[in-house]
């Protein structure tokens, strides 16, 4: 550190260089157009990965693609995934119970990973803010209900993303 | 009972009930608050004297500053009040004395003060059409220049004697140079450096 | 016009007084706090607030409202007494400070000979308010800010005083009215720049201290980048971390009102205050309501553009360590202001001789 740059130091720094330099540069940024989302009017992108709130899928007869194999329960690293089954009438095995926990629920996507048949997805709902904790413990019904009405933007996700998989 | 009269019964009452609390509360922290109010409706009564400079002083100096200062160190130590209240029967008879002269000092001055008529001296001697941050100016700075000069001093040595008194500077303690800090570039700061397998840098 | 000169009409008038000023006030630090909001946003490409009202003007509203209904709550082991005092204090004393403030020719609600002062000791007692809240909340966080506060608003009051004491050279009054009406007929005369073209060479000390001034300010006040006492990374909330509702409010008004009476404190001592920066012989012929609005609106344009700068300065400047700010104030600017008020007492005795 030289003697000389020592003083253009104290000078740069009495001159208030530094502060004047930062000021301009703060009004362009405030010319500049703003990011601001106005989110609940205006919302940002999703990725076709995005992993929100859980859905049961159904094939297009109607049939529930679940097939019980508990491979999402076994999966689940938070144990949020509770399963119980039982042969239907027609003799195919299907769930009688499938209850998620969205308290316990991480969204890791380890359960869409481990299906076999696609039928548990993350779909790309993010909004289901309840008031009470008991809303959260989902149970088929309701998961199949998410699956019905969020089918189109799934289906297109699951084809968005087919090619890296 | 005019305005003033009105105005100094109740700052006079204040300053009393404030003082006497200071030295009764239990609370150290609240004694020195009050202490702060006292000083503060002190300043009040010196506006009511046209001392309106002096009493801003009192605020500025006492209220803003010295007081601070009392009321840090009350809230750091650790005050215990048991031992605090220990020998209280046995120092009372000296602390009674004390007050005693105290307050006789206090009525003689006072009593002397009333039968010269001292408000009236005061008044004559000031001149009319100055504001009195001026007049104290002139006295300060003529009559009183040296007691005024010397008082600084006095100042200055206690400073420098309490700066020397605190003042260490250990060998082999790592220090900031905030100059240094700040004159960092990419230049001084990051070195580009090519890296054999198994070699590492060494400095 | 009797009727205003007996006592009745005289209390009742300068109550009246007293009650524009704090309304005014209070909507001045309304949207003060909205414009700086917006500002630093702006820096930061965002839209700040922007639902409430048009352009979100009425935000501040809407949050006074939120605070008045918010439940209050006094931490266990808190001192119940000195805790509520503490923003009670903080907001009284704030609001007290405007009394002395020149508003327009002849616009002050009290006129005193020692205004300076009187501001200057206002601005100590503010210690008082931070100290108690930070002591009565009982908590580690709240006092630790409270005492950096304290430490900070202390120090670089000495710095504050000094350079005050230069515009009173300049002036050659205490009297805020009377140091304003000394800086009339145009921005040459502004005490920035030595106020007269005779006392023009003083510029050299006296634009430096105007900034000084602005970044002491900044400090006394507790802005960023001298907001130590409630940085939040370190302390929370520094002082306020135990306050909520009403008295929150009050010691988020009183910090924001102190804020507005810096930028017009500069203004007042070195940038002239109401008077207009040129020249205005014109005004001689117009009524005296319209040239004291006329003076308002100099103050007003010259006090918003310090708030600018202050606002700027809170968003493109990076907080400082606390020993930096104490070096800043200790080792920097308290010598130089020692320096230029020698320089400044040397200039008037010499030249006035």
């Amino acid at each position: 550190m030289s003697f000389f740059s020592r003083i253009g130091q104290a000078a740069k720094g009495a001159l208030l260089l530094d502060f004047i330099g930062a000021f301009g540069m703060g009004l362009r940024y405030m010319a500049a157009p703003k990011k601001t989302i106005m989110y609940p009017f205006e919302k940002g992108p999703l990725s076709p990965r995005f992993r929100g709130e859980h859905a049961l899928r159904r094939y297009a007869s109607g049939e529930e693609r679940c097939i019980a194999c508990k491979l999402c329960e076994a999966i689940c690293p938070a144990q949020a995934i509770t399963i119980e089954a039982e042969p239907r009438a027609d003799g195919s095995r299907r769930t009688t119970r499938y209850d998620i926990d969205m308290t316990k629920c991480i969204y890791c996507g380890l359960c869409q990973e481990a299906c076999p048949v696609d039928a548990i997805v993350e779909g790309p709902n993010f909004e289901f803010a309840v008031e009470t904790r008991e809303e959260l413990f989902y149970d088929k019904d309701r998961l199949l209900a998410n699956g019905d009405r969020w089918e189109r933007e799934i289906a297109k996700n699951l084809e968005l993303d087919a090619a890296y998989r | 009972m005019d305005l003033t009269a009105i105005a100094f019964h109740l700052l006079a009452a204040i300053l009393l009930g404030a003082a006497l609390l200071v030295v009764t509360v239990r609370n150290p922290v609240h004694s020195v608050l009050f202490l702060i109010l006292s000083f503060f409706t002190g300043a009040g009564l010196f506006v009511l004297l046209g001392a309106e400079f002096l009493a801003m002083l009192l605020v500025v100096v006492y209220v803003g500053a010295v007081a601070v200062l009392f009321l840090f160190v009350v809230m750091m130590l650790d005050v215990d009040f048991v031992s605090l209240r220990f020998g209280f029967a046995r120092y009372l008879p000296i602390g009674l004395v004390v007050s005693g002269l105290l307050l006789i000092e206090m009525i003689l001055i006072s009593g002397a003060v009333a039968a010269r008529g001292a408000v009236s001296v005061v008044k004559n001697s000031l001149v009319s059409g100055v504001s009195n941050t001026e007049q104290i100016g002139r006295v300060l700075y003529t009559d009183y220049i040296y007691f005024f000069q010397s008082a600084g001093l006095v100042l200055l040595v206690a400073m420098i004697g309490a700066i020397v008194l605190t003042l260490r500077h250990k060998p082999g303690v790592k220090r900031q140079n905030i100059a240094d800090q700040t004159a960092r570039d990419r230049k001084s700061g990051l070195r580009v450096v090519k890296v054999n397998i198994g070699e590492g840098v060494s400095e | 016009m009797d009727f205003w000169t007996t006592p009745v009409g005289w209390t009742l008038l300068t109550l009246g007084q007293i009650l524009l000023v704090t309304v005014v006030l209070l909507l001045s630090v309304a949207f003060q706090i909205y414009g700086d909001r917006k500002i630093f946003a702006g820096v930061q490409m965002r839209k700040g607030p922007n639902v409430v009202g048009p352009f979100g003007l009425l935000q501040s509203f809407a949050d006074l409202g939120k605070f008045l209904v918010k439940e209050l709550i006094i931490p266990a082991g808190a001192d119940r007494a000195v805790f509520l005092l503490a923003p009670l204090i903080s907001v009284v004393l704030a609001l007290g400070s405007w009394a002395v403030m020149p508003f327009a020719p002849g616009w002050v609600v009290a006129n005193i000979n020692v205004g300076v002062l009187y501001l200057f000791a206002f601005s100590s007692m503010g210690v008082y308010g931070i100290i108690m809240g930070g002591w009565a909340s009982n908590s580690k966080y709240a006092f630790l800010g409270s005492l950096r506060s304290a430490a900070q608003m202390v120090s670089y009051e000495v710095s504050i005083g000094l350079i005050v004491i230069t515009a009173i050279l300049l002036s050659g009054s205490m009297s805020l009215q009377q140091i304003v009406v000394s800086q009339g007929g145009g921005f040459w005369n502004w005490n920035m720049f030595g106020g007269g073209l005779k006392n023009l060479p003083l510029m050299v000390v006296m634009i430096p201290m105007t900034v000084i001034f602005f970044i002491s300010g900044l400090a006394e006040t507790n802005r960023p980048p001298f907001d130590l006492p409630e940085a939040e990374s370190e302390l929370v909330a520094g002082y306020a971390v135990e306050y909520g509702s009403t008295p929150y409010l009050l010691f988020y008004l009183s910090e924001m009102s102190n804020i507005l009476l810096m930028s017009m404190l500069l203004a007042v001592l070195f940038l002239g205050g109401w008077q207009a920066p040129f020249p205005t012989p014109f005004t001689a012929s117009w009524p005296p309501t319209l040239v004291s609005l006329f003076a308002f609106f100099w103050l007003f344009i010259k006090t918003v553009a310090v708030f600018f700068a202050n606002a700027m300065v809170r968003s493109v400047v990076p907080r400082y360590r606390y020993d930096q700010l104490m070096r800043l104030g200790w080792k920097i600017f308290l010598p130089t202001s020692l320096v230029a008020v020698a320089a400044v007492a040397g200039w008037r005795v010499f030249t006035s001789v």
